[in-house]
């Protein structure tokens, strides 16, 4: 299982050279979305309207942090439960999302549209807010303030740590993980 | 007669709320070092590891050990003979606990993760309403337990009205099969609650009750039931879903079981699951 180093936005030759398992530590600027930010995502790409930030080689992390406190740019912010966007997430990903970092499993739908895109499904430790929000440097709403804690917020990250789940190979870190600690 | 103050009440309820998101409480952080070291998986070892540094973190910056800091679910022993003094606006006992709930979750920097409407989803903006459930006791005792229960796990439960048939065979392969469809998704290690008898509801509230037992990994009083929970552990971890999900030994870290008589027709079992992030916290008035 390598360690790889990558800064955004991330390109087909990032991807390709991902395996699952691998570590991956992320430089850059991240996207953060969830239920409610997807849904009107979708909404706008089905109504062929813009969306409010690029997506072409982008990451979508999937979190709601908590409030900052004074003078830190973000409060805990581990990743949420993937499957809840996994109908709106082959939308983002044929748009030229990358990468979509959350924890648990995805659908054979999503799966397929790592495939199909190039793309990948990266799992950050649930329950590990506070370590996580250590590599999170700055974050600022970008879309959706109404939505609270569910806005879209543009965040600078630093070594932020991540392992491949999904590969854009068909790859499943989960299934084979099971495999080999499963005892009948 | 006693008489509490429904002001030290809210106070009370708005030091709980924080301290039990900043703070992993000394048992459960016992029970993941003795698992860390039954762990075979060395991904699965480093995953533990971040767990016991976050809940560092977390606790010298007060900051949330997750930033799902839950639905606030209170279990509330309320004596019989006790009465309330009305105090600085606070009308009754569950006013002052949402106030302190209202007031914790500002305070202490943590999210508001509460819809005002299960399908129109407006966030409420405080995180209340709290989610009490009250049991009348003999006496002047007054304990109230809050737990701060995310929707990661919460979403992974799930409840079935066996046939009595079904024996204590279907009971354990409906837990172990609850775990095994939940897979990573709960952020495992995971804590199972399970209750067993009563009716529909009463199972549920069974199985969340399992949930407030301590020391967390401690057994049942019951021997019947210490030894289902002890074979229902090992199974679990046999599935080898691991530390969030990766692979590994190490899939669940207790399993509490809470029982109540039931109906001649029926055999309910519910399963709450509960993750690592287990935040605990009782205070006594
Ligand atoms: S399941 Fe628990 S640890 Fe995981 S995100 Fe939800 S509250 Fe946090």
């Amino acid at each position: 299982m390598a360690v790889w180093k990558l800064t955004t936005p991330l390109t087909d030759e990032d991807i390709e050279k991902l395996r699952i398992g691998d570590q991956v530590y992320i430089t850059g600027t991240i996207y953060t979305g969830r239920d409610a930010a997807h849904k009107k995502l979708v909404e706008l790409i089905e109504a062929n309207k813009p969306l409010p930030f690029d997506v072409k080689g982008q990451i979508i992390y999937y979190v709601g942090p908590t409030p900052a406190r004074p003078g830190k740019p973000v409060g805990s912010a581990g990743p949420t439960t993937s499957y809840r966007m996994d109908s709106y997430a082959p939308y983002l990903y044929a748009l030229g999302i990358k990468a979509t970092i959350g924890k648990g499993a995805r659908s054979e739908e999503v799966k397929e549209a790592l495939k199909k895109y190039k793309a990948v499904y990266l799992g950050a430790v649930g329950g590990a807010g506070a370590l996580i929000s250590k590599r999170i440097i700055k974050s600022e709403i970008v879309a959706y303030p109404e939505l609270g804690p569910e806005a879209i917020r543009k965040m600078e990250v630093k070594d932020f740590p991540v392992i491949v789940i999904n590969d854009m190979y068909g790859g499943d870190l989960f299934l084979e993980g099971k495999k080999k600690y499963h005892v009948e | 007669m006693k008489v509490i103050s429904l002001k030290d009440v809210k106070e009370n309820v708005k030091n709980v709320v924080q301290k039990a998101n900043f703070e992993l409480n000394e048992d459960v952080i016992n029970v993941i070092k003795e698992s860390m070291e039954k762990e075979e998986s060395p991904e699965g070892k480093a995953v533990f590891d971040q767990l016991l540094e976050n809940a560092e973190i977390a606790r010298k910056e007060k900051l949330g050990l997750c930033q799902d800091t839950g639905l606030a679910v209170f279990f509330v022993e309320l004596g019989e003979e006790i009465q309330f003094k009305k105090e600085d606006g606070l009308e009754s006992l569950s006013q002052a606990i949402n106030e302190g709930v209202r007031e914790g979750y500002k305070e202490g920097y943590l999210r508001k993760s509460v819809v005002e409407d299960p399908l129109r989803r407006k966030n409420t903006g405080d995180n209340t309403p709290a989610f009490i459930h009250w049991e009348l006791v003999p006496g002047d005792k007054f304990k109230v337990t809050f737990m701060a229960k995310g929707g990661g796990a919460e979403n992974m439960s799930a409840i079935r009205m066996l046939a009595p048939a079904a024996g204590q065979k279907g009971i354990e392969d409906f837990v172990v099969e609850t775990v095994d469809s939940a897979g990573p998704n709960p952020c495992p290690p995971i804590i199972v609650g399970v209750g067993i008898g009563g009716n529909f509801e009463t199972s549920a509230l069974l199985a969340k009750k399992a949930l407030l037992r301590r020391p967390l990994g401690s057994h049942h009083s019951d021997p019947f039931y210490a030894d289902m929970e002890k074979r229902l552990l090992e199974r679990i971890n046999k599935l080898g879903i691991g530390p969030q999900g990766i692979g590994g030994r190490i899939t669940a870290l207790a399993v509490h079981i809470e029982v109540f008589p039931c109906h001649i027709a029926s055999l309910p079992v519910a399963v709450n699951i509960q993750c690592h992030s287990h935040r605990l916290l009782t205070f006594e008035l």
